[in-house]
């Protein structure tokens, strides 16, 4: 990657792999691009073209459907070509390091690289070694920062201001990435965080990152702006932390009846996949006069698109 | 013939002396040591006089804990660290846990080098943490102790039967202290750190809980037992109560565990991830504590070398340990310069008392005892530099780390083994 002389980039570092990588005025710029974007798509208008002759390479090694698609319209959006790799079913399968992966896509001068993987730090250690730009579409338990931009620009559109607004982020907060993300960049926007969980998935000392914690959910809704809920990630849970989805839901499920202790114009969003019946009432999840869910997926290829754009910004392609 | 060191500041830990004086050596063995005794004799029946201005003497340093697997070849290491003896883990491939294998490691060894080189067997075989070694039969053969290495001894019955069968043959009984259902699928210190990370962590409690439970057992059946590598507060605490008590239970650490916190593995950092894990600030104050007030008998490396394949991994992929062979006399010597012990007792956690542990001849400088000697200057500074470690590995979180007290010359059995 080539930086301009008089660079024109938005962002201070050339990759996104964490909400504690940017400053308040970069994510400004992110989500006022991003709330362009998403005014844009909706008119199905003319988008320049900003990422043309780019390449843009999706490499997963964790299965996913909703953002690789987003990821993918995003650049195709914007013009660039972009390539998936199954990693499944690629040479990481024959035993090839992540590096020496990481010095093969290299190689071959991609523009941008989005990448996911299931352990913590795998796709800073894979940004260090390329010569492109790299966002960080998850990795394991730490973070997945498009997903926290894309939750702020949703909240952002339907509740105008993010400071001051109560948001809980409630259920499996120990295996979730998109907690941790959000927790630090709705901080930063001046919210006020508190999760919702049984002890069990509630990670250690987490309220030194200046949070509430709750674990008596009707409490812990009191006074909410926000009810984010969290899925319940049983393929991560190696032993035992919850006795079963029944009384999962029983006492951390978001139901008709928890949801009154939240403010009356309480909104719910929820990262997707759902675990309808565990996490969220069915029926509350398809109420779109609260559920904001399908909303967050729309936001979440306008925000990707800005992503892209900012990360290409100032570069010699 | 002889070779005369003469004006070194000499430190004893086994008559607990600091003196100006003279060492005198023949051959393999230390023939004189005192003050001006070089002037015995006539300089010309010295082969050599070496004037060691400003340097300190002392025995050289015994490493009862690291791993070699094989061939073994980081004796270079050894001497540059200025160790003249080590105890090697039995996680050897295959394991330590019979005869045959222990005494060919031990005669491997003489034929590579005149490192004073011993070797633990494991308690259970293979590893098995449920059937036991011939642990009469390896005495013999010369194992120093027995230790299932990184594993804990998790089944009650198992350790209180190894503990009763070990007094027949008065064999030490190492505990390497962590729960596993507790450490689960941990890779670092459980706290706010993991929580930023988004790595799983290993609570400090899971080290503490075998500690204590294998206590009851210690006190029960009065063997001879020793907890290595200790990490938490809450494991000096209890420790030093035990002692208290008058419970017979010694227990040492590593560096790694007073100079460092759990802050050095931000950013992934996967030279740093060590077992146990780097823990909280707090628990290296503690450690430093423990070793202050007595509660913590010893300090060994822990060396482990791994090469960087294994190390250039997602931090849950890599493989854990460092190698400290060659860093464990200048990060012990931290604790000198910061005033938390006297360079004497920073010495005697390094030589006499692993050896009174270990029940091995060495951590000695009286009259007749074999050669083995550090002759180091604990104030010279200089930077850690991994690429001019002897030893074959180089992962150690310690690079470029600005240090204080070089290793000047090692002698092995009256041969200068460093510098080669």
């Amino acid at each position: 990657m080539k930086l301009l002389k008089d660079s024109k980039r938005a962002l201070l570092k050339p990759h996104l792999l964490s909400v504690e990588d940017l400053s308040i005025p970069e994510v400004d710029i992110l989500l006022n691009k991003a709330n362009f974007y998403a005014d844009a798509n909706k008119q199905k208008g003319k988008i320049e073209k900003t990422l043309k002759r780019s390449t843009v390479i999706t490499l997963f090694f964790e299965t996913s459907t909703r953002t690789k698609t987003s990821f993918e319209l995003a650049a195709k959006r914007l013009g660039a070509n972009s390539i998936g790799i199954n990693a499944s079913a690629s040479a990481i399968k024959k035993g090839e390091t992540l590096i020496d992966t990481a010095m093969t896509l290299n190689a071959m001068h991609a523009d941008v690289l989005i990448v996911r993987h299931p352990d913590s730090g795998a796709v800073k250690l894979l940004s260090e070694k390329v010569n492109c730009a790299v966002i960080n579409a998850g990795d394991g338990t730490h973070e997945h920062p498009t997903q926290a931009l894309l939750d702020a620009l949703t909240i952002k559109r339907n509740k105008k201001n993010i400071k001051n607004l109560n948001i809980a982020i409630c259920g499996d907060v120990l295996h979730s990435r998109v907690a941790r993300s959000n927790i630090l960049l709705l901080s930063k926007l001046g919210a006020r965080l508190r999760v919702i969980a049984p002890p069990t998935l509630i990670p250690k000392n987490i309220e030194n990152l200046g949070i509430e914690v709750f674990t008596d959910m009707k409490k812990g809704l009191v006074d909410c702006d926000i009810v984010m809920m969290l899925r319940l990630q049983m393929e991560r849970m190696k032993g035992l932390y919850v006795p079963s989805t029944k009384e999962y839901f029983k006492f951390y499920g978001l139901d008709h009846e928890k949801l009154k202790k939240a403010k009356k114009d309480a909104l719910i969003m929820h990262p997707g996949p759902m675990n309808r019946g565990i996490e969220i009432d069915s029926s509350l999840a398809d109420n779109l006069d609260r559920s904001l869910i399908h909303q967050q997926v729309e936001m979440g290829v306008a925000v990707r698109m800005a992503c892209l754009e900012m990360l290409t910004l100032g570069i010699d392609k | 013939m002889k070779e005369a060191y003469i004006n070194a500041k000499i430190l004893d830990p086994h008559k607990n002396k600091e003196f100006i004086g003279d060492i005198i050596i023949e051959k393999d063995k230390i023939i004189d040591v005192g003050p001006n005794i070089h002037k015995k004799e006539k300089p010309k029946n010295y082969t050599n006089i070496h004037d060691c201005k400003n340097l300190f003497i002392c025995p050289g340093l015994l490493d009862m804990r690291v791993s070699f697997g094989e061939p073994i070849s980081e004796h270079k290491a050894a001497f540059a660290g200025g160790i003249t003896a080590v105890v090697c883990l039995p996680n050897t491939d295959p394991v330590v846990d019979n005869v045959s294998v222990a005494e060919y490691i031990q005669r491997k060894a003489r034929e590579v080098s005149n490192l004073n080189l011993y070797t633990y067997g494991s308690i259970t075989k293979n590893f098995d943490g449920e059937n036991l070694c011939e642990m009469g039969l390896l005495s013999k053969a010369g194992v120093k102790g027995f230790t299932d290495a990184t594993k804990s001894i998790e089944n009650s019955a198992v350790l209180k039967r190894a503990l009763e069968y070990s007094k027949a043959f008065d064999s030490l009984v190492i505990q390497f202290p962590e729960d596993k259902n507790l450490a689960n699928d941990g890779v670092m210190n459980e706290g706010e750190i993991s929580t930023r990370l988004g790595l799983a962590g290993i609570p400090s409690i899971a080290e503490v809980i075998i500690i204590e439970r294998d206590l009851r057992l210690v006190e029960a059946t009065g063997a001879k037992y020793h907890v290595s590598c200790v990490s938490t507060a809450e494991s000096v605490e209890a420790i030093k109560n035990a002692k208290k008590k008058g419970i017979k239970v010694t227990c040492d650490t590593s560096p790694q565990y007073f100079t460092l916190n759990e802050m050095a593995v931000e950013d992934y950092r996967t030279f740093a991830k060590v077992s146990p894990p780097l823990r909280s600030e707090k628990d290296r104050v503690a450690i430093v504590n423990g070793l202050k007030d007595g509660t913590i008998d010893a300090i060994q490396s822990d060396h482990m070398p791994q090469d960087e394949d294994n190390k250039r991994l997602p931090f849950n992929n890599a493989e854990k340990g460092i190698v400290g062979l060659e860093t464990l006399l200048p990060l012990s010597l931290e604790l000198y310069h910061n005033k938390s012990l006297s360079l004497l007792d920073v010495i005697k956690k390094l030589t006499k008392n692993p050896a009174d542990i270990l029940n091995l001849d060495h951590g000695t400088l009286s009259k007749g005892s074999k050669a083995d000697l550090l002759i180091f200057d604990p104030n010279k500074p200089f930077i850690v530099n991994v690429k001019k470690f002897k030893s074959k590995s180089k992962n150690s979180p310690f690079d470029k780390k600005p240090s204080q007290g070089k290793v000047i010359k090692t002698i092995c059995s009256g041969e200068v083994s460093y510098p080669a």
